[in-house]
């Protein structure tokens, strides 16, 4: 990438993630790619990284992977543990395998790739962030998330959508139960131009007709529409 | 005036035919037939009302004969204060131990924001975001800045995290431990509601766990990450609503915090339901107390510091407190006072001006308000109404906490020095007696007068 052959490499068996991470927030080359061998379920792996650069992690990553991320891209192969991807600003995260609860957390921005299912509380607190994943999540997903689109290929857990604000999720197949003020709405062109080009940067491939839309309906917005008036 | 009305000269007699109630006195019949009438519990700000044991219940034993004062004016008193040198690089040092708590942008307006900067920063001490986010005004202001982790996580990001001193992580507030942040809607003004990526206008409530973590276990890899984020430099700080504070201090540390808030009951909020502030928690001088023992249960009293917050108003509380273990203290609602909460008037290009009409439209009254969660604040201070908020001048309000620091600290090195104290951080539990059983058996110190602590066996 960006002409450099060579990645720079990292064996957390050998050098420790305090000696990584703060590699990673040095002053860095755009385009330099960084292999992490023997990740070995640390956490915290490639937090804080801001810069284009590259992080491949071969294996499983523990909490908190590519926290926080920004402008980088960051590929795990294997699975991560609960918040991959938290509260990323930019850039990009591909998880090959699966993810734990908190996947993507409070993201403000950037595309989360999850090729397989997502555990509890998938795009919790979404803030702008953008979730492709390619199987299921698990119960409580979106829970009260803000902003930025959520797209589920397989199915959704219980209580999915509770207290959504106007980040929209896309299920491709059943969903357990909705959560309060969460409902099911009609697609609209602009929601299968959503969901195509999310597939498309996700490198899956399902018609967008296939998705349901969940958003809020905007029920709990306000306190209580009782509350103004004395009987 | 329990069982009194006026009787023909106007004057308050006996009468048995209008005995108030105890238990449905007028406030609680005034309550019944609010709820009747709206379906919806109350919600105010500011902290408890209610008479509570508190650092007034504790007395200071100056020097005299068995000890020997400082001269007051003349010999040195140390204030310095240093909090997170446990495992963070760059430890924050403070002038003095009094600092300001955290309070939102959005509860607060961007203009005090920047005068609470102004104020620490002159006095050598730090301040706080809130829930919602750091401001340019705060940051710029401000010379030592704790950023504030919380459930919520509106506006974090790592820009600012790495902009911070000090981060905060918030597992919960005094006034309302197990209870998520509240902004109601006329407080979502569109820079707030940018902030905070929410739709403007609506009733924000927050969440009250994290979003991805549950539990001390996984507070500790969180805690990790913060520091991995920010290359172990700064200091993180824990912050707990006081109720079981003693195992929650424990975990905290056992988290790897470096250094512990405990914020008591008396902790104030810019809006929380009232059955909250008043019916969970418990007192900040047992929550002190408990902490500081859990401290010293861990043997870690010296290596994570302890800063207590809620209810602290006057130098003497700033005293109590660090004669009863706390390494610092921060305030909240003092500091509103000071900018001219429940003012009857308003400071405008030098001249005051009354705002007892605002109070009144608010069906209250300066000296009673407690309205922060309508946004209509009659001084300016916790507002977002672009006209209110040009009530509360950055320069006059900076001023305003300025002196209100400086005083709180001229008392309590005042009372360290009656102490026989050439550093305030060496006042101790020796140093102390209670006025009463509660507060003796709350914090463990000696009824004035006796060696008799409740509950403590053989000390008769
Ligand atoms: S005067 Fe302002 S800050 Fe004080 S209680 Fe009333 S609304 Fe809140």
């Amino acid at each position: 990438m960006g002409g450099l052959t060579t990645p720079v490499l990292f064996d957390l068996s050998k050098q420790t993630l305090r000696e990584l991470n703060k590699a990673l927030h040095g002053p860095l080359v755009p385009g330099t790619v960084y292999r992490v061998e023997n990740p070995d379920g640390a956490h915290s792996i490639a937090v804080g990284i801001n810069a284009p650069v590259e992080v491949h992690i071969e294996g499983h990553a523990g909490y908190y992977a590519a926290g926080m991320n920004m402008l980088a891209t960051v590929v795990i192969y294997g699975n991560a543990g609960p918040g991959v991807a938290e509260n990323m600003m930019s850039g990009r995260v591909d998880v090959t395998g699966f993810a734990s609860g908190g996947a993507g957390a409070s993201a403000h921005g950037g595309l989360l790739v999850i090729g397989g299912d997502a555990g509890l509380r998938c795009g919790i607190s979404l803030k702008g962030g953008d979730i492709v994943v390619g199987g299921s999540v698990g119960s409580f997903s979106a829970f009260m998330a803000q902003a930025g689109n959520l797209v589920v290929c397989g199915d959704a857990g219980e209580g999915l959508g509770d207290s959504l604000y106007e980040a929209v999720v896309y299920v491709r197949g059943t969903i357990q139960s909705l959560g309060a003020d969460a409902q099911v709405e009609p697609m609209a062109e602009s929601d299968l131009a959503t969901v195509s080009s999310l597939l498309g940067a996700a490198g899956i491939s399902h018609p967008a007709s296939d998705f349901k839309r969940v958003a809020s309906a905007r029920n709990l917005y306000h306190w209580n529409a009782d509350a103004n008036q004395e009987y | 005036m329990s069982t009194s009305s006026p009787n023909n000269n106007g004057r308050h007699e006996p009468n048995l035919q209008c005995e108030e109630s105890a238990g449905l006195d007028r406030a609680t019949l005034n309550y019944i037939e609010r709820a009747a009438a709206t379906g919806l519990y109350e919600i105010r700000g500011l902290g408890s009302k209610r008479r509570l044991p508190h650092f007034d219940d504790l007395l200071f034993l100056g020097a005299s004969l068995s000890r020997y004062p400082l001269e007051g004016y003349r010999e040195k008193c140390i204030t310095k204060t240093v909090l997170g040198s446990r495992f963070a690089s760059k430890p924050i040092e403070l002038e003095i131990p009094i600092t300001i708590a955290g309070m939102s942008f959005g509860s607060l307006s961007a203009n005090v924001k920047e005068a609470l900067g102004l104020a620490a920063t002159s006095m050598g001490t730090s301040t706080t975001t809130g829930d919602g986010g750091m401001t340019q005004e705060e940051r710029r202001s401000s010379k030592t800045l704790i950023y504030q982790c919380l459930p919520s996580r509106y506006g974090f990001n790592p820009d600012d995290l790495r902009r911070a001193d000090a981060i905060e992580v918030v597992i919960g507030q005094g006034a309302k431990p197990g209870g998520g942040g509240m902004l109601l809607g006329q407080k979502v003004s569109p820079r707030v509601a940018k902030m905070r990526t929410l739709p403007e206008g609506i009733d924000q409530r927050s969440a009250c766990r994290h979003p991805d973590w549950t539990g001390p276990d996984d507070l500790a890899i969180k805690i990790k990450e913060l520091r991995e984020l920010t290359d172990w430099e700064k200091p993180i700080y824990v912050k707990i609503g006081a109720t079981r504070a003693f195992h929650d201090v424990k975990l905290a540390v056992h988290a790897g915090a470096d250094v512990i808030v405990v914020d008591g009951m008396q902790g104030g909020t810019a809006a929380t339901q009232l059955a909250f502030i008043e019916h969970v928690g418990i007192p900040t001088l047992a929550a002190l107390r408990q902490a500081v023992d859990a401290l010293e249960d861990m043997n870690k009293k010296d290596e994570v510091q302890l800063i207590v917050s809620g209810g602290i108003r006057t130098g003497a509380d700033v005293a109590k407190a660090l004669a009863m273990g706390a390494d610092a203290v921060a305030i909240g609602q003092g500091i509103l006072v000071a900018l001219g909460c429940n003012a009857a008037t308003y400071v405008r290009d030098g001249k005051h001006f009354s705002a007892v009409d605002d109070y009144t439209a608010l069906r209250t009254a300066p000296g009673f308000c407690h309205h922060c969660h309508t946004g209509r604040c009659p001084t300016g201070v916790t507002t977002q109404d672009p006209e209110l908020e040009q009530r509360l001048e950055p320069q006059v309000g900076a001023n305003r906490v300025r002196n209100y620091l400086k005083t709180l600290n001229m008392e309590l090195t005042m009372m360290a020095r009656a102490c026989g104290k050439q550093n305030v951080h060496h006042l101790e539990r020796e140093d102390l007696v209670a006025l009463t059983v509660e507060a003796a058996a709350m914090a463990k110190i000696p009824l004035a007068g006796t060696s008799w602590i409740p509950g403590e066996p053989g000390r008769m």
